[in-house]
């Protein structure tokens, strides 16, 4: 760093400096977890495959979702509405005789610039106000949705086409997974990127003081605007990953309920980090499983027969969603992301941390 | 000097917030390459100057110029890419970003990569853009001698240095003319010699021209070319230190010394 070193070497160490990982550990675990995924299909069956799907497409649309939320410091309380319209726009191109890896990124494009038209006002409000915006938006989509046949099917939902590429059908669990698995590589990658160049700094700014942000030749309405373009591009992504993989979009699945589950998802996995938005769509996919089995592992016995844990699962998996929310709230405010960061920190220096 | 066009001149500039005057008909020209302080009372003035200039309040009356071109009605966004920087009286750091971080959003209106070639960061030339500019953010670190924290998250740093932070973000836009609100409120004495001599330097050497709000009279008479005196809003005073100390105004309004000019309205010093 002093004036003795010589000026080649700034470039080197910078690029060193400046990666997309916090540390190269952090890139070497990474790598060896994507190459270990790639082995998934060969030791899981379908029902696990599909739940890595899920927590995939979901991941993505989360991510979004952090962008907007975590990293810009705004709010949406209708993301699912976008990722069902992601969901239809793919169906639709692909009616259009779109081809569907083609049509999943132009689904994206289409859900931003609608994104960006619901994201207009966030130029103007903020807290309370742009939540009801938001809620607006999302209520108003489940009502296009629902009334424009031509795009949705209506009532009776639409069917689309599976995943091919050159030819091949990638249809079933054990290669539709590595579709997801794709997208999510290059989606978490194009967020990483974001949030260390321009764009993503100045979203950032504007989060944490936006008059400063300003002073610093930020355009607070242009980026507050652009955050909404973005997470709706993923969101739309996530949505069209959704349906090419049940190869059936119907309006009931992208309630409010959906939007706040997302939100859970950021905030269970951490608020402002992308590898956050990962962790906490794992746990909110996984999260029911386990109360299933737990439900499992009763049944027959006195609690089951007392409660009828059988009868009452599907409550049981919406209060344990209510419960991981307000206990994360709580106890790990800052997310999964934060806890791991201080397991990693405690393993470094094992033997004295205590 | 003399002749030189003014790089800030303030025209009858009047605030008024509801029933307070913040400022009254005040009108002052900065020239190209000195330290112009602003000194005065508590409440008199002072930031609301400050925030006319950079765009956060518009002045109810009066104009601001910069560089010649007529600034009154800019926004404040903009305000960077034309060559004024800013620093806050109460910090205003962006608190969870890295100090590298923080600094590099000072670059913003010098950096050409958009949010989608952000996102291809290898392919389209962000990464060239980005070390580059992180050269000459090392090279404002060097200089503010903050090395040691530049991978420190911002808010988690001591008063003095998140203020020196806040200063190398403002030299990052490459300002021409660079606000300064009070730069060394509430540091120590070493703190405060180290903030001077950098405001020196960053003026001597780096050609900033300085405006700079300062409590401290010991360095405002130190280092300032011309200072002036706001007292309730209004101009009282303004001239070289030596001429600024000597005014009666100033010494009854900003010193608390008894009037002995009587109720003498002319300006004795001036621009
Ligand atoms: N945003 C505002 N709203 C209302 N009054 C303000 C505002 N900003 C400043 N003022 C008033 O303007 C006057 C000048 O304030 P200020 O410029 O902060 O003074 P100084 O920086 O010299 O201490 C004070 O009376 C202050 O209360
Ligand atoms: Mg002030």
């Amino acid at each position: 760093m002093t004036s003795m070193t010589p000026a080649g070497d700034f470039r080197s160490s910078y690029r060193a400096d400046t990666t997309i990982f916090p540390t190269r550990s952090s890139m070497m675990a990474t790598i060896a977890g994507v190459a270990l995924l790639c082995a998934a299909p060969l030791v899981f069956g379908r029902y696990e495959l599909g739940l890595l799907i899920t927590i995939g497409f979901s991941a993505i649309a989360a991510l979004g979702l952090n962008i907007l939320v975590g990293f810009t410091g705004q709010i949406s309380i209708g993301h699912a509405a976008f990722f069902g319209f992601g969901a239809f726009a793919s169906a639709l191109l692909v009616e259009y005789h779109v081809p569907v890896p083609l049509a999943i990124w132009g689904a994206g494009l289409m859900t931003a610039v609608v994104g960006l038209v619901f994201g207009a006002p966030a130029a103007r409000l903020k807290g309370l106000y742009l939540a009801i915006a938001t809620l607006a938006a999302q209520f108003i989509l489940e009502d296009f949705f629902a009334r424009a046949r031509w795009f949705s099917g209506g009532v009776a939902g639409r069917v689309t086409e599976p995943y091919e590429l050159f030819g091949l059908r990638l249809d079933r669990e054990e290669t539709y997974f590595y579709v997801v698995l794709a997208h999510v590589v290059v989606m978490f990658l194009a967020a990483g990127n974001l949030m260390r160049t321009r764009d993503g700094r100045a979203l950032i700014a504007v989060r944490d003081h936006y008059l400063s942000a300003e002073m610093m030749g930020v355009n607070l309405a242009y980026y507050r605007t652009l955050s909404f373009g973005i997470a709706s591009f993923f969101a739309g992504v996530a949505g069209a990953l959704y349906a090419h993989y049940l190869l059936f979009v119907s309006v009931e699945a992208f309630n409010i309920l959906y939007s706040i589950q997302f939100l859970a998802m950021i905030i269970i996995g951490g608020l402002g980090s992308v590898m956050g938005s990962m962790m906490g769509a794992a746990f909110m996919v996984l999260l029911p499983e386990v109360v299933q089995a737990g439900a499992d592992l009763l049944a027959g016995s006195a609690i089951d027969r007392t409660l009828r844990l059988g009868a009452s699962i599907s409550f049981l998996r919406e209060m344990a969603i209510g419960a991981a929310i307000i206990l994360f709230l709580i106890f790990e405010p800052d997310g999964l992301a934060h806890r791991w960061k201080m397991i990693k920190a405690y393993w470094k220096l094992y033997p004295f941390s205590h | 000097m003399k002749a030189e066009a003014p790089i800030l001149a303030a025209e009858g500039v009047s605030l008024r917030f509801g029933g307070v005057r913040a400022l009254a008909d005040v009108s002052f020209e900065v020239r190209p390459g000195e330290i112009f302080s602003i000194i005065g009372p508590n409440g008199a003035g002072k930031t609301s100057m400050v925030n006319c200039i950079s765009g956060r309040y518009r002045p109810t009356e009066g104009r601001i110029l910069f560089d010649g071109q007529d600034i009154t009605r800019t926004a404040t966004s903009r305000r960077a890419a034309l060559g004024i920087g800013r620093t806050f009286q109460n910090l205003a750091l962006f608190g969870h970003m890295t100090v590298l971080d923080n600094i590099m959003v000072g670059r913003h209106h010098l950096l050409r990569t958009g949010f989608v070639r952000g996102m291809v960061y290898w392919l389209g030339g962000a990464q060239r853009e980005e070390l580059a500019h992180r050269r000459e953010v090392e090279e404002i670190i060097d200089f503010l001698e903050i090395q040691h924290v530049r991978k420190a998250v911002a808010g988690t740093l001591s008063y003095g240095l998140r203020k020196r932070v806040e200063l190398a973000r403002a030299m990052a836009l490459k300002p021409k003319l660079i606000l300064l609100d009070e730069p060394m409120a509430g540091m120590n004495l070493e703190e405060k010699e180290d903030m001077a001599r950098f405001i020196v330097d960053l003026n001597e050497e780096l050609g900033m021209t300085v405006l700079m709000i300062e409590h401290d009279m010991g360095v405002v008479m130190d280092i300032s070319h011309r200072v002036m005196v706001l007292d309730f809003g209004r101009r009282i005073a303004a001239g070289s230190p030596e001429e600024v100390m000597a005014d009666a105004h100033v010494k009854r309004a900003y010193l608390g010394e008894p009037d002995e000019a009587a109720h003498d309205d002319a300006e004795h010093a001036t621009a």
